[in-house]
């Protein structure tokens, strides 16, 4: 019974219905399933598909961006009852933000809003940021990354000097780095001491969170 | 219609190779080959290369010069960079380009008028790029209001109301769409042109959505682009869409484009 409930709500989520995807969540809650079970077995599957479709070119962008709404709707209905019941679905804290002197932010939206999709409690900094906001960012809140991007050649350089204000400012330690944007490549990101590239929106929540992971076990190695 | 050929680009991988490796043929071949296929301008970027750029372009410049007598366009989001190269184009280049951001204002509309030079300006402030085409209307008249009141003709202008990708926004090509329409009709003489490659971004077919948006735009009176001048299906929809829109007497680009196989 349940299971057919969760490929309904996974299957909502692959094929982008928003409405479907709310009614099949309080349908659920009705029945009696946990919110929990309802994110973990009926929408989660559906968001890594869809991940898994864009990552080999089955599916395009717009539907990428389709099922990133509707998996957001779905969330938000079962956002307070996820907290009463203590099992908030949250991923981590991401900071994120375009580089100074460069304002292209669309891409930097799509990640976003790919990461809200995926339970990051995402913090957007805007475009043509300065590398000192970053660092007074990064100094107040909590985060568990920094992903910058960068859509021109002549506005990479900026990475790399958000990354040395963040080290001058002895902050490096409190986070992981990540970089995009389409000039952007993994030497780049290596050459300026990043943690993390991605290439498109479906490989930087994947890289997200295995970024998050290998925190935890530094964490716990140390 | 002025057609300006886009594939020197340092943004491409073959032509990043051909640059860091001296490979002046293949620069050159580029150029003649976009010269054959009715290109008006040939569009150099060395962008890439970041610290290198001006002597790079330095060196496509004269590369590309020894080989045709068409105009370039000079192509550096750098103000610095533009003004160390220019003095090696040969004949009044166009330049690509200037927003409302006033250190690539100040740099270059000196340079436009010492060059006898025409200018592409980004329908883009400091901190902003038009996105509904009221934004890009009014950035525009700006870029005019700056352009004209320092001396240079408005036909010098060449306004590009930026391109979205329609996959990420479903209303963002109509907005441009409008805004070339709107520019067209308020600011008489001023030029639109723009790239076509970003609206299909993420979208299968891409040369498709490409060469039909080309054709809205010319619809609108679109009266230059960027683009690879050897697609033939993209100038066979460009020289069909001028001749519907009146503006091929007797047909003849059209039929002369056929003869020549330019078209498909």
């Amino acid at each position: 019974m349940s299971n057919e409930l969760f490929e309904r709500l996974t299957r909502a989520i692959i094929e982008g219905k928003d409405k479907d995807a709310i009614s099949f969540c309080r349908e659920a809650v009705e029945k009696g399933l946990t919110a929990r079970s309802v994110l973990e077995d009926g929408l989660m599957p559906g968001i890594r598909k869809v991940g898994e479709l864009f990552s080999i070119g089955e599916y395009y962008l717009p539907e990428l961006l389709i099922s990133g709404k509707a998996m957001q709707a779905a969330v938000a209905e079962l956002e307070p009852l996820l907290n009463a019941g203590g099992a908030n679905f949250h991923a981590g804290k991401y900071l994120i933000g375009t580089v100074k002197g460069d304002i292209h932010d669309i891409g930097k939206n799509i990640v976003m809003m790919m990461l809200k999709g995926n339970g990051w409690e995402v913090t957007d900094l805007g475009v043509d940021v300065s590398p000192e906001k970053i660092c007074a960012a990064i100094a107040e809140g909590n985060y568990d990354i920094f992903g910058m991007s960068a859509l021109l050649t002549v506005t990479m350089p900026e990475a790399d000097e958000a990354i040395k204000a963040i080290r001058k400012a002895g902050l490096r330690d409190k986070l992981k780095i990540m970089v995009g944007g389409a000039p952007v490549t993994q030497e780049f990101a290596d050459k300026i001491g990043a943690d993390g590239y991605a290439k498109d929106a479906f490989e930087a929540v994947n890289k997200a969170f295995s970024l998050k992971n290998k925190t935890r076990q530094q964490e716990r190695m140390a | 219609m002025i057609i300006i050929g886009e594939k020197i680009n340092s943004s491409r991988r073959q032509i990043a190779d051909a640059i860091a490796s001296g490979n002046r043929e293949y620069i050159q071949n580029e150029a003649k080959a976009q010269r054959d296929a009715g290109a008006d301008y040939i569009d150099l970027n060395a962008a890439a290369f970041m610290e290198k750029e001006a002597d790079y372009l330095k060196w496509i410049i004269e590369a590309v010069q020894e080989v045709t007598e068409l105009p370039l366009c000079i192509d550096s989001p750098d103000p610095e960079v533009i003004k160390k190269v220019i003095s090696h184009v040969k004949r009044p280049p166009m330049i690509n380009s200037i927003t409302l951001e006033p250190t690539r204002l100040d740099g270059i509309l000196p340079l436009v008028i010492d060059y006898r030079a025409t200018v592409i300006g980004l329908c883009q402030t400091r901190n902003r790029m038009g996105r509904t085409a009221a934004e890009k209307v009014e950035i525009a008249g700006r870029l005019i209001e700056k352009v004209t009141s320092s001396g240079i003709g408005i036909d010098a202008l060449y306004i590009d109301p930026l391109v979205f990708p329609v996959g990420a926004d479903s209303n963002s090509a109509c907005a441009t769409l409008d805004a070339i329409e709107e520019i067209m009709k308020q600011f008489q003489g001023v030029h639109t042109v723009c790239g076509l490659t970003n609206v299909s971004h993420g979208l299968p077919n891409r040369k498709l959505v490409n060469r039909t948006f080309l054709a809205e735009a010319v619809a609108r009176g679109l009266d230059a682009a960027i683009l690879d001048p050897a697609d033939k299906q993209l100038l066979g929809a460009l020289r069909a869409s001028l001749m519907l829109m009146g503006k091929d007497e007797y047909c003849m680009g059209y039929i002369k484009a056929f003869r020549k196989g330019l078209l498909a």
